[in-house]
């Protein structure tokens, strides 16, 4: 069937199944390599996009379901200034080891700042734990959504002696 | 310098031929763009001053390809922010070794990079020098500019490149290198250079290859490894959507090699996923089969009471030094099989036409790959173009090559380019294992609390006296040396499960037993655990330890300093406590504390992590060093929490990251990390931060509640209270 999505503000065709996960249609008809594919389901985050601006898993998200719904990928998310700034932030923070997993981190950060803008721990906690990284490189995604936010990275979690 | 297990390994093969000194020679250039003065293989400077910088070796997340030209920028003075970084071919005639393990990078480059480096900007000092007419010796360098000392005449490295490169290359061996206390770069934190391209989602990984009529393909191998088809039901497979083809390999013996399998190829790499829901294929399993983790244990614990085994290592008289001991402690561990779970499944693109393939891997070692692909397709390595793209993580996955001579074998029979792509569970149920692993463990301490005997009955895997890789257990050991009465011990089983190098491969397993049972020791010594360790730094035995016991005895000291270990081990509310371990691995000296809480429920959280190491003179990235101990720490923490492999009826039960977890931001807590500076050369960091944390875990978690963990991952049923 033809399916007709709205993708970082541009009307795309493709030739697809409807049961095709959105992260393929993405991936391998629209040439968009930025969401990655990690698990197939659901559990690692890696193919995090925005939909309507909520986080959403791609891989098991059917391209029928997308409806009119804007689909907001990596290589779109920057249009914002929120984006932007949450990518910028990353790079200051020199957070990326392998890189990865860092696409799907950065569209659940923006999804996370755009509802809550001064997040706390908790709050990262929350809305980043479906993401994995496998480096680990999370202290620096927790201190770099604070950078993004104009909030003090300085780990408020340290224990005292 | 001592190298690591995998160091050896790698040396003697992957690595072979790839030294210290770099080849000067090569004036053709990596990616070879013509625009700008080729200064050897690894320099190239445009007229406009920008300096090309090939990156030899594979980016897997380590930071090597910022940290490796940071060596050449620094000695060859140029102005970091005119430096551009181009990946380098594989082509080891120019560039030496080219792989990513063993946290060897650091030991076998910082010389010679540098020198690469220095050896540029003595050609543009002697273009400079003919330009002007001046002497040797009056002529200086400044972030990209030659400056005449006596005239204060300048001219940019642009300026100079091209007459540079007409000159002669100067003998590497003896060029003159900066004074540290001079450097610019190296001991600056610089920021990942293809980081802006990651966050902009552009296509960097192997997975995001295209090649002009590429099709994409899935390869099901058998369930028990090493197994082989006896037939499938290709004619329905090739019935379902986007399906080209589907075929039978027939393949080979060798676990590393290319296996039996069918390959399944079409127009959309998730049509042929799904088509593997029509597959049908009748296996001969081979005798793998019969193997299960739990049948491993239960050998494990008969093969404990042999007293025949081989012995490792012996010193004195054990036997007769724990019947005469004061207290005696005995004590079972074991680990479970792991798997590397790179976020970027293993794939691979290859193109085979006219006699040539070429190659795109996401690959840490990508020579042994290419004689692989070679042998198996029956092409000289000269035919084969082997093109490192960036991995979406290695931790030594990625120094197996199975999946490339998978990828090159399919479009010989398909003749189309083919990206091939594993699926999550193809991923962990057909990695390179992290070994289990069986330690019994018997120590004896006299009446003053010193260790005076010290048994270790390792129970491996292995055929006669060959352990499968990585599941080896040196003679040196520690506590070997410090110890009078010191016996290791040796048994194997046999093992159908391939098993592989695992960052910190060896280290990751051995200190955790090691550092837990050595913590025992110190509680039925009734001492202080770190003084108790520092004591055993001292300790007068037959021989040296393997490693020098001054610098680990000053990172046990600084981190307990850091942590402010006495009293805060005093003052640690309920159910809460602190633990510490050490370990010496590719050539780092590591010392640990962890703080821990535990529920009552038995859920454990790591509230910090404090850790001091010593890697030598420099640490040549901060932000990459902090980066790469950090994710180290952190990794070898969700191992502790939450993995396992385990096998039955010779398959691997675990599929995706419901039940192989990995570690999440909530459960990541702050770390502390700082380097002790020492007068010795620099070493690796992507790995020996590792192998400490998870006995300094357990060991915290016997301080908060009196239960010490024996085996990992921590089972929280025997922590509930």
């Amino acid at each position: 069937m033809t399916i007709s999505l709205n993708v970082n503000g541009e009307t795309r065709r493709a030739e697809v199944e409807g049961d095709m996960p959105l992260l393929w249609v993405l991936r391998d008809v629209l040439d968009l390599k930025g969401s990655k594919f990690g698990c197939g389901a659901g559990l690692c985050g890696a193919c995090t996009v925005h939909l309507d601006g909520r986080p959403v898993r791609a891989c098991v998200t059917p391209v029928s379901a997308v409806g009119p719904a804007k689909v907001t990928t990596i290589e779109g998310v920057g249009a914002t200034a929120l984006g932007a700034r949450v990518q910028a932030s990353w790079i200051e923070t020199d957070v990326v080891q392998c890189g990865y997993c860092q696409a799907g981190q950065i569209m659940s950060a923006t999804a996370l700042l755009a509802k809550t803008p001064k997040p706390t721990d908790a709050d990262i906690d929350a809305a980043m734990r479906g993401n994995a990284c496998r480096c680990c490189t999370y202290p620096r995604i927790r201190a770099a959504i604070k950078h993004a936010a104009g909030l003090s990275t300085a780990d408020t979690r340290l224990v005292k002696a | 310098m001592s190298l690591s297990r995998r160091g050896l390994i790698l040396t003697a093969g992957a690595a072979a031929g790839g030294g210290l000194m770099l080849s000067f020679g090569g004036r053709a250039f990596a990616e070879g763009k013509p625009a700008g003065a080729s200064l050897s293989a690894f320099v190239r400077i445009a007229p406009d001053g920008i300096v090309t910088i090939a990156s030899k070796n594979p980016e897997i997340g380590q930071g090597i390809k910022t940290m490796l030209p940071m060596l050449i920028a620094e000695e060859l003075d140029a102005d970091w922010k005119d430096v551009r970084i181009e990946n380098a071919p594989l082509d080891p005639d120019k560039f030496g070794s080219q792989f990513a393990g063993g946290s060897l990078a650091t030991p076998l480059n910082w010389d010679g990079l540098r020198r690469v480096g220095a050896g540029g900007r003595a050609m543009l000092i002697a273009a400079a020098a003919q330009t002007w007419g001046v002497l040797a010796g009056e002529r200086a360098t400044t972030a990209g500019v030659v400056v005449h000392g006596p005239s204060g005449r300048k001219l940019r490295y642009g300026a100079l490149a091209a007459t540079a490169a007409t000159l002669k290359a100067p003998d590497l061996k003896t060029v003159v290198l900066k004074d540290p206390k001079t450097f610019r770069i190296i001991g600056k934190s610089v920021r990942g250079v293809d980081s802006p391209r990651v966050v902009r989602g552009e296509p960097l990984f192997g997975i995001d290859v295209v090649v002009p009529g590429m099709l994409y393909a899935v390869f099901v191998k058998c369930p028990v490894f090493g197994g082989k088809v006896r037939s499938a039901n290709l004619d329905e497979v090739k019935q379902r959507p986007g399906v080209k083809t589907a075929f039978v390999v027939e393949g080979g013996s060798d676990l590393e090699g290319l296996l039996g399998g069918v390959a399944i190829v079409g127009d959309n790499w998730w049509r042929v996923n799904q088509a593997r829901d029509a597959l049908k294929v009748e296996w001969d399993e081979g005798p793998t089969a019969t193997q299960s983790s739990a049948g491993f244990a239960e050998q494990a614990g008969a093969l404990s009471k042999d007293k025949t085994a081989k012995r490792i290592q012996s010193d004195g008289d054990t036997d007769k030094a724990l019947a005469g001991a004061a207290h005696v402690v005995e004590a079972a561990y074991a680990y479970p099989f792991l798997a590397h779970a790179t976020l970027e499944p293993q794939n691979c693109t290859a193109h085979v036409q006219d006699g040539k393939v070429t190659i795109w891997a996401p690959t840490q070692n990508p020579k042994p790959g290419r004689a692989l692909v070679a042998k198996t397709l029956g092409v000289p390595e000269s035919a084969i173009a082997v093109n490192i793209t960036r991995c979406g993580g290695g931790f030594g996955r990625r120094l197996t090559q199975d999946y490339m001579v998978e990828a090159a074998w399919i479009p010989k029979t398909v003749g189309a380019p083919v990206k091939l792509l594993w699926n999550r569970a193809d991923d962990i149920q057909h990695d390179f294992y992290r070994p289990a692993g069986f330690h019994y463990f018997t120590g004896g301490l006299d009446a003053s609390g010193k260790v005076v005997a010290f048994r270790d009955h390792f129970v491996t895997f292995g055929k006669g006296d060959a352990d499968v890789p990585s599941a080896s257990l040196t003679r040196v050991e520690f506590p070997a040396g410090v110890i009078e009465n010191l016996d290791y011990q040796r048994s194997a089983i046999p093992l159908g499960v391939p098993t592989g190098y695992l960052r910190a491969p060896g280290s990751n397993a051995l200190a955790f037993v090691f550092q837990g049972f050595l913590d025992e020791l110190a509680h039925a010594a009734d001492r202080d655990p770190v003084q108790f360790r520092l004591d055993l730094m001292t300790q007068a035995g037959p021989r040296k330890a393997s490693f020098d016991t001054g610098r680990m005895g000053a990172v046990l000291r600084e981190v307990a300093a850091r942590s402010d270990w006495d009293r805060r081990r005093k003052t640690l509310p309920a159910r809460t406590g602190v633990g510490v371990a050490f370990y010496f691995s590719h050539a780092g000296y590591f010392a640990e504390v962890v703080q821990a809480i535990v529920s009552k429920a038995g859920a454990v959280k790591v509230e910090q992590i404090w850790m001091v190491g010593d890697v030598g003179s420099q640490i040549i990235n901060p932000t990459g060093a902090e980066a790469q101990v950090t994710g180290a720490m952190l990794d070898g923490l969700g191992v502790a929490l939450g993995q396992a492999i385990t096998i039955d009826k010779g398959r691997v039960q675990q599929s995706n990251f419901d039940d192989f977890k990995l570690l999440r931001i909530n459960d990541a807590p702050p770390v502390d990390a700082y380097f002790l500076k020492t007068d010795h050369p620099p070493t690796g960091l992507g790995e020996p931060a590792l192998p400490p944390l998870a006995p300094a875990l357990c060991n915290a978690i016997f301080a908060a509640t009196g239960v010490r963990l024996r085996s990992l991952p921590i089972d929280r049923k025997l922590l509930a209270a």
